[in-house]
């Protein structure tokens, strides 16, 4: 169907009173759904970057350390198959909350194309919200394409419990939530000169305290390390998926941190950033 | 005063209220850490259906007014009503009815252009057929049509600037805020912009814009607020405001001094000061100011003093024997009725740039 429009019209639009006299909840709810359609159209004409750049990084990760390391006898077979669980909590981590940092530190720093958004008829902690649930989507995505990724680098080494999808599903949720609301508390304190630094010294410690490329139960010996990994949430997300995918293997189960200390430990990341992230939102927009 | 007496007076201010689009009152915005008030108290409001001018050099306040205005800045104390609606207990009512042209471009880097339109109109409930029969009569108001493909990336500041324009009108708002929407436009992209604004103003959107540039706010706006160091200094029509300026018309004189000369014989006529005092005592006394120059005037020796009075023409021939009598020589003569910079060297002493 197309309209015929004059300029006049526009602004003679009877249309308009007709609109604001809607329900508010509608109204804000429409401007919601825009938002995130805006982020779904931009995402999906740069799908094939995007995957590029989420996904070269845990492809060498997987190659080197799950293949090559146990080909040439420094490590075991069986690494592969902690490993794997640990570079799909990573993935999604890192996607999610990469997803919110960098768009957000540059745009409130010059672009400010966020104006648009803020300037829309709905609250400004939902547009927020939106960025938390589309940087969590594309978490998502990232870490669901790791699997078959690593069926094909890994091979026979791909080992991954079968029963315990909907757990699996339910931690990457989590994780993915948690890693885009710790994405935007970072994104909203950190200034676009500091990019550098952030890197330095948020991910750099991020990842490699997060119990990625070691099972956390076996930190014993180097208790003090195993109590610092505590307070990253990327070890809740890394144990939880080893608990939920690493079959038993030649009858041991590995032992990892109890399914309930892994939801307390993303679900006080998630709503605990997700409050103090809408808070500096709300005062780095509004001044 | 009887009870229906004062009920009726209610019921009129009651619908005056309802008339303005802007309801500034006691205004203040001090930022965190601050000493002083970015915005000072200010009291103003616009009628529907106006063109309203905030007036001021840089560091004003009027950026801030701006963002109070559309929901960006918290004030300290004051109130502001947007067509009636209170921009801090109901921001959303607020955003629903006005648009933003900022200084800089914030426009989508990841849309085309046309995308930019549309989903702006989309965040704002515009159905899906009426979003897209706007976005291509207003490319084409604007002078963009056949460039909504393109990213703008490629676009230049005008073009940037009229985008922007066409993205504000996309959801028929009651207010449009400009603010200084042609600052750093070349002059044919400015004519251009004014134009467009004065035939939004015709279908009868209230604007209020920002600017430091005088001819600007003399040819788009009604009336005027002319701000400085945060307050409102004056607000009135661009010719009541130039009724402020003693004198009717205005007699700028150029001249250059000669230094050695006032050097050699100690002769006071020479100076400023003494020519000023001279001029001073013309028929009809006109109030004579200097006017502040620029650095490369300062460094030819070369001075501007502006004659006030009613027929400032008249005195030019007896301003000019003064010059010559003093041993100045007379480099530029020109009559000129008071422009608001005028105004605003009246007011504060200062040039709007400086």
């Amino acid at each position: 169907m197309s309209v015929q429009t004059s300029i006049d019209a526009i602004f003679l639009e009877k249309e308009t009173k007709e609109r604001r006299t809607r329900n508010r909840l509608a109204m804000i709810l429409v401007a919601f759904l825009a938002i995130l359609r805006r982020d779904l159209v931009v995402t999906g004409r740069e799908f094939i970057p995007f995957l590029i750049q989420v996904l070269l990084q845990p492809l060498f990760f997987l190659f080197i350390f799950g293949k090559v390391l146990p080909s040439i006898g420094a490590a075991q077979q069986s690494y592969a198959s902690l490993l794997l669980p640990g570079i799909v909590g990573l993935t999604v981590v890192t996607t999610a909350l990469q997803g919110v940092t960098l768009p957000l530190v540059l745009d409130l720093g010059f672009g400010r194309e966020i104006d648009d958004r803020l300037l829309a008829p709905l609250p400004v902690s939902l547009v927020a919200l939106e960025k938390i649930l589309f940087a969590a989507l594309r978490g998502l995505v990232a870490g669901a394409i790791i699997f078959p990724l690593a069926y094909w680098v890994l091979g026979s080494n791909y080992n991954v419990r079968t029963d315990a999808i909907g757990v699996i599903i339910g931690i990457m949720v989590l994780t993915a939530l948690a890693g885009a609301t710790l994405g935007l508390t970072i994104g909203t304190l950190v200034k676009p000169e500091q990019i550098g630094l952030m890197f330095a010294l948020i991910f750099t410690p991020l990842i490699f305290t997060g119990c990625t490329y070691y099972p956390w139960s076996q930190l014993d010996g180097i208790r003090w390390f195993q109590v610092i990994t505590l307070f990253n949430p990327l070890t809740y997300a890394c144990e939880g998926l080893r608990y939920a995918m690493v079959p038993p293997i030649h009858g041991y189960t590995l032992p990892t941190l109890g399914i309930g200390w892994v939801l307390l430990g993303l679900g006080v990341t998630f709503v605990g950033f997700l409050g103090l992230g809408i808070y500096t939102f709300r005062r780095a927009v509004i001044s | 005063m009887t009870t229906t007496h004062r009920e009726q007076a209610i019921s009129l201010l009651a619908e005056t209220r309802e008339e303005l689009a802007i309801d500034v009152r006691a205004l203040v915005k001090r930022y965190p850490r601050s000493k002083v008030n970015a915005v000072d108290s200010i009291s103003f409001s616009v009628r529907r259906g106006e063109i309203f001018g905030l007036l001021g050099p840089n560091g004003a306040g009027k950026t801030t007014t701006i963002g109070i205005l559309t929901t960006s800045v918290l004030p300290t104390s004051g109130s502001v009503r947007i067509m009636g609606i209170d921009v801090v207990r109901d921001p959303i009512g607020v955003k629903q009815r006005i648009s933003v042209v900022p200084q800089r471009s914030n426009l989508d880097q990841s849309l085309r252009a046309r995308e930019i339109l549309t989903f702006h109109a989309a965040y704002h409930g515009v159905p899906r057929a009426e979003r897209e029969a706007r976005a291509d009569a207003l490319l084409k108001e604007l002078g963009l049509e056949g460039r909504g493909r393109e990213k703008i990336g490629r676009y230049s500041g005008g073009m940037a600037q009229r985008l922007m324009l066409a993205r504000a009108l996309m959801h028929s708002p009651d207010v449009l805020f400009l603010d200084e929407p042609t600052n750093s436009l070349d002059p044919q992209s400015r004519l251009f912009l004014w134009d467009r604004i004065r035939a939004m103003h015709e279908r009868g959107v209230t604007i209020l814009l920002t600017t430091h540039d005088m001819e600007e706010a003399e040819q788009l706006c009604e009336r005027i607020a002319i701000m400085d160091h945060g307050r409102i200094l004056v607000l009135d029509t661009p010719d009541n405001l130039k009724k402020l300026v003693p004198g009717g018309t205005c007699l700028e004189l150029r001249v250059r001094l000669p230094q050695e000369a006032l050097v050699a014989t100690g002769q006071e006529a020479a100076s400023v000061d003494g020519l000023r005092s001279q001029l001073e005592q013309l028929p009809g006394h006109p109030r004579v100011e200097e006017v502040p120059s620029d650095d490369e005037q300062d460094a030819q020796g070369l001075r501007s003093l502006r004659l006030y009075c009613e027929q400032a023409g008249e005195l030019a021939v007896e301003a000019l024997r003064i010059v010559s009598a003093a041993g100045a020589e007379l480099r530029d003569l020109h009559v000129a009725r008071p422009s608001l910079e005028d105004v605003f060297i009246h007011l504060t002493g200062r040039n709007l740039r400086s």
